[in-house]
């Protein structure tokens, strides 16, 4: 089942930036790219916990503010030479609103 | 006996069905044509040659009366039909009904108009219809002022043909480049810098707050606080499906009225076309696809099978000298890849994005010739593993020349200044090499250029081997990411002598290879940019690390830390209570001591930072900059006001200094250290700069070191008054701001370029003045509390989670 949940306005988060989405099991990261694409992955770096949210967003990847691993937006996988994932969530923008899919969040609290 | 048919609009699909259906069933239906406007159909796409002139609106007309007369469609134009009666099968006009057996509706769509204060004065129009058109070319006086709100593809052509016929015309745009929807940022920025070039104001990033005049317009007010002049206003920000009358009948309407594959919409004798409808969730904004539309409907209402499949579209830009060129998707995703080609010297970017085995999307910017070749490529899915290496260089491409890294260089002119240092420019490295400095030695010898600090050193050979053409290999030089060939020190020569001044600029016109930098190049560009260009640069916070963005230091669990300004070390009762207050309020876990003689907050939740910031602000403290690359800490001991030994003022004087220096950002992070006699108690001879004062003056060094590498400052010079020690240190700063690579703290800084050139600077009495002038120039915009913008109620929203869903999941 897919459970789209409007969460806010593209135009909440700057584009090349990220916010935050607070759930039971942790902080999903959303991120607007320069070409108003939007990603959802989970928050924490794999390496030591870093807030992606923070990192700088170039294209469709972020690098992690501590320690400048890169992931893919889409996909959640460490790119180059670092090995790691984060979880990635499906997300979309209908008419300007971000809608995330709740029930895989809601399945990732549960696991 | 004949069908009656009511069209509902006379607009660009309905014109097109109407061929159709007469073409090839003449005598199928009664036909009448209903239109708001009171005219006929017409190519609403010419309206912008009209508006600039270069048409009038009878060559524009495609169905005129003899047109309608001939095939027996009767018309009644000038006149909105008001109701449908789905019951009894009428329209409604004017209080008439006329019956229909088939009814089209191909109402288009309704421009946007953004309600701020204002919109309805006189003088404020969108760009639809003829009617716009003519009020913009009436209020076209030479001299008059034109504003237009939205930087799309309308409003770039309103402004361009208000242009055209002599006004001075302001586009203001909410996005970060023009025609966001359709260009990526590197070809919205040529596409500015082309519109600039022939005198155009365009103003991205601008929100408009209220259209400002007592009867008709007079200006616009931005909420940045700019005002523009206007004695009209073009709103072109966006268009919606006209979809009302099909509301009222309870058609289904989604974002327009929904069709099937056939262009039927809920009710099977009613039909939709054009830009009011929307099937399989999309709408359309251009006429390729209407027309596939218009004739997927003539034959449905013949009764054939017939399915609209929309195909991709591609758009252009009527701007006569703007040559542009987007088709197909260009975003950024795993498993795309993108091909760049670049020439700076030509103004020409060209993108591809290729997916697979197929090419899925393309934006070009300056040479579209290839455009219609790539577009078949991305509509027909062809394969293209093939050419792919080739691809980008179009159809007629055989062979095998590459883009040319050197074409930046190439393209400077004789004047550039190639050597900072010696001050040489192109021109005489160019002129050396014809006459014979075939190597870089020789050069060096006989112009100077590369002669002292060296990082010119790969400008100059780009120089030499665009002279001396295949026959010259320059040394490699590291690369400043994996973005781009140029080093750091090309890159900031690079920016001044191409007076590049935004991001999407300087990765053009030096020819980046990715497509937006990544996390090692973006924070340096934004640097360079707002150091060279202080008033013209917008600070980019995007392209800035964590640290800075958020104006606090990151800690490794993710929360941050807090460290408001003490200046000189100084602090008073009332500020300890302030901070104490704060760290209580807050629950701060740790309260610490800096080895800058400060206070830090540690182990700070993000979403409180605003508010503590408001509470420091309060007790009259700003930002401490704990966490820039910019000036941190003056470090004072308490000098001659308590010191038995003190010779002069150094708490005061590092205070004054601290005053100055702070709020400017530096290539990397910069601390001084003001000692009141040479005991040094403020260990001021391992701090970025140093004071130590003597009876006699002030005694300035610089480039120490107190870190993985430590040193002692190296004396600079000395000054006799206060005063002059500060215009000092100015300068020197504002030399480092300017010549250093980003990331190099002063002490590696002055090791590439010598101290002796520094001291040069400084001694000399109008180099001194000119760099402190240039740092005062800075400081003027860039000397703020980011606390104290950051705490505005405006801003709160961005430091909390944007939203909750703690409690939903847990469900
Ligand atoms: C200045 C300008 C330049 C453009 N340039 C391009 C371009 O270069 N390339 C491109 O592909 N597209 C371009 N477009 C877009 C293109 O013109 C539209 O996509 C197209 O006109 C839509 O056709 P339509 O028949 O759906 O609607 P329209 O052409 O808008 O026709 C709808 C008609 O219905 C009438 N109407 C509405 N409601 C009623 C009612 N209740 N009763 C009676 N009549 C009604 C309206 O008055 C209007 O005349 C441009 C548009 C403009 C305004
Ligand atoms: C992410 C890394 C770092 C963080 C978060 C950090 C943070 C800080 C903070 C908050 C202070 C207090 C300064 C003040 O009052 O403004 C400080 C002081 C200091 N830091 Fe760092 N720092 C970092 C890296 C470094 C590095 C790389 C060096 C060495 C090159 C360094 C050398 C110092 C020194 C010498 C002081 C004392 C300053 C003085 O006595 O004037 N720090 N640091
Ligand atoms: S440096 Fe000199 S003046 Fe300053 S406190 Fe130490 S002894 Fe006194
Ligand atoms: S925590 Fe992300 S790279 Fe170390």
């Amino acid at each position: 089942m897919t459970l789209w949940m409007d969460i806010g306005a593209l135009t909440d988060i700057p584009q090349q930036g990220a916010r935050v989405v607070k759930t039971a099991a942790g902080c999903v990261a959303v991120f607007r790219t320069a070409d108003d694409q939007v990603f959802a992955i989970d928050d924490a770096c794999p390496h030591k916990g870093g807030p992606l949210s923070e990192g700088i967003v170039h294209g469709s990847s972020v690098t992690c503010p501590l320690h400048a691993w890169v992931f893919s937006l889409e996909t959640g996988m460490a790119q180059g030479a670092d090995t790691g994932a984060v979880n990635s969530y499906p997300a979309r923008v209908e008419a300007g609103r971000i809608l995330l899919d709740a029930s895989r969040l809601a399945r990732r609290a549960a696991a | 006996m004949k069908q009656k048919l009511v069209v509902i609009g006379a607009g660009m699909a309905s014109g097109r069905v109407l061929e159709q259906l007469t073409e090839t069933a003449p005598d199928a239906f009664d036909i009448t044509l209903f239109n708001a406007e009171p005219r006929g159909n017409y190519n609403r796409i010419m309206l912008s040659p009209v508006l600039s002139g270069e048409k009038t609106y009878v060559e524009i007309i495609t169905h005129d009366d003899a047109w309608y007369a001939a095939r027996g469609v009767k018309t009644v134009l000038g006149q909105a039909v008001t109701k449908i009666d789905r019951a009894a099968k009428t329209v409604t006009s004017a209080g008439v009904e006329t019956p229909y057996d088939q009814l089209i509706i191909a109402t288009g769509s309704a421009p946007f108009i953004i309600p701020v204060p204002g919109h309805k004065l006189s003088g404020v129009v969108t760009y639809r219809d003829l009617e716009d058109t003519n009020a913009m070319i009436a209020a076209a006086k030479p001299g008059a002022k034109a504003v237009v709100i939205g930087g799309g593809l309308l409003g770039l052509e309103a402004a361009a043909g208000m242009q055209l016929r002599g006004m001075e015309v302001v586009v203001i745009h909410l996005m970060g480049h023009l025609m966001e929807r359709q260009l990526d940022p590197a070809a919205g920025y040529l596409l500015q810098k082309s519109l600039e070039q022939r005198g155009m104001k365009i103003h991205c990033k601008g929100a408009t707050k209220a259209i400002l005049g007592k009867d008709r317009v007079e200006a616009v007010l931005l909420e940045d606080g700019t005002v523009y002049d206007a004695d009209i206003v073009c709103m072109a920000v966006g268009i919606r499906p006209e979809v009302r009358l099909a509301n009222d009948a309870h058609l289904d309407v989604g974002r327009g009225i929904t069709v099937n594959d056939a262009m039927q919409t809920s009710d099977p004798a009613i039909w939709a076309v054009g830009e009011c409808v929307e099937h399989d969730k999309q709408l359309f904004g251009l006429v390729a696809p209407l027309y596939d539309q218009a004739k997927v409907l003539a034959q449905a209402l013949l009764g054939q099978a017939a399915a609209f499949r929309p195909v991709q579209t591609a758009t252009k830009l009527k701007v006569t000298g703007c040559d542009l060129f987007s088709a197909g998707d260009f975003a950024d995703a795993p498993g795309r890849e993108d091909i760049v080609f670049r020439d700076p010297a030509r103004g020409v970017y060209k993108r591809l994005v290729i997916e697979g085995d197929k090419l899925i999307g393309a934006v070009m910017y300056g040479d579209t010739a290839d455009g219609n070749w790539f577009f078949g490529l991305i509509k027909d899915g062809s394969d293209i593993t093939t050419m792919r290496e080739t691809l980008i260089f179009g159809p007629a491409y055989q062979g095998g020349a590459t883009a040319d890294p050197t074409a930046a260089v190439a393209a400077l002119p004789p004047s550039a200044e190639i050597c900072g240092c010696n001050g040489v420019c192109k021109g005489k490295i160019v002129e050396a090499v014809l006459a014979g400095a075939n190597t870089l030695d020789l050069v060096r010898s006989t112009t100077k250029a590369s002669a002292s600090c060296g990082t010119c050193t790969g400008l100059v050979e780009q120089v030499m081997a665009v002279t001396l053409g295949d026959g010259f290999t320059a040394n490699a030089n590291p690369a400043m990411c994996k973005c781009t060939d140029h080093t750091h020190e090309d890159v900031r020569r690079l920016i001044k002598a191409g007076s590049l001044k935004s991001i999407p600029a300087v990765m053009q016109e030096l020819g980046w290879k990715s497509v937006g930098g990544c996390a090692s190049c973006r924070p340096a560009l934004n640097y360079y940019l707002l150091a060279d260009w202080p008033t013209e640069y917008q600070d980019d916070r995007q392209s800035r690390f964590v640290n800075e963005r958020n104006h606090a230091n990151i800690q490794k669990d993710g929360t941050y830390s807090v460290v408001p300004r003490m200046w000189g070390g100084v602090t008073t009762p009332a500020e300890l209570r302030a901070i104490a207050d704060a760290a209580d309020k807050y629950d701060v876990p740790m309260v610490k001591v800096t080895g800058g003689q400060r206070i830090d907050l540690l182990g700070v939740k993000k979403a409180d930072l605003p508010a503590m910031w408001a509470d420091l602000n309060a007790a009259g403290m700003v930002s401490g900059h704990a966490y820039s690359k910019g000036l941190r800490t003056v470090k004072t001991c308490v000098g001659s006001e308590f010191c038995r030994f003190g010779t002069q003022d150094s708490t005061g004087l590092g205070i004054k200094l601290e005053k100055l220096l702070w709020g400017s950002w530096t290539p990397a992070k910069v601390k001084l250290g003001v000692s009141g006699c040479p005991r040094n108690c403020a260990e001021a001879t391992c701090k970025d700069i140093g004071v130590i004062c003597v009876d006699s003056g002030y005694e300035i060094s610089v480039a120490g070191a107190a870190g993985m590498d430590v040193r002692e400052t190296e004396f600079l010079i000395k000054a006799r008054t206060e005063a002059e020690a500060m215009e000092i240190i100015a300068a020197f700063v504002q030399l480092y701001r300017e010549n250093s690579r980003y990331l190099h703290r002063i002490y590696k800084w002055v090791a590439k370029v010598g101290l002796d050139w520094c001291r040069a600077q400084v001694e000399d009495p109008a180099t001194r003045r000119a760099l402190y002038d240039r740092f005062m120039l800075s400081q003027s915009v860039y000397q703020t509390d980011p606390w104290a913008e950051l705490s505005q109620p405006d801003q709160l929203a961005q430091w909390a989670p944007m939203a909750d869903l703690s409690l939903e999941a847990a469900e």
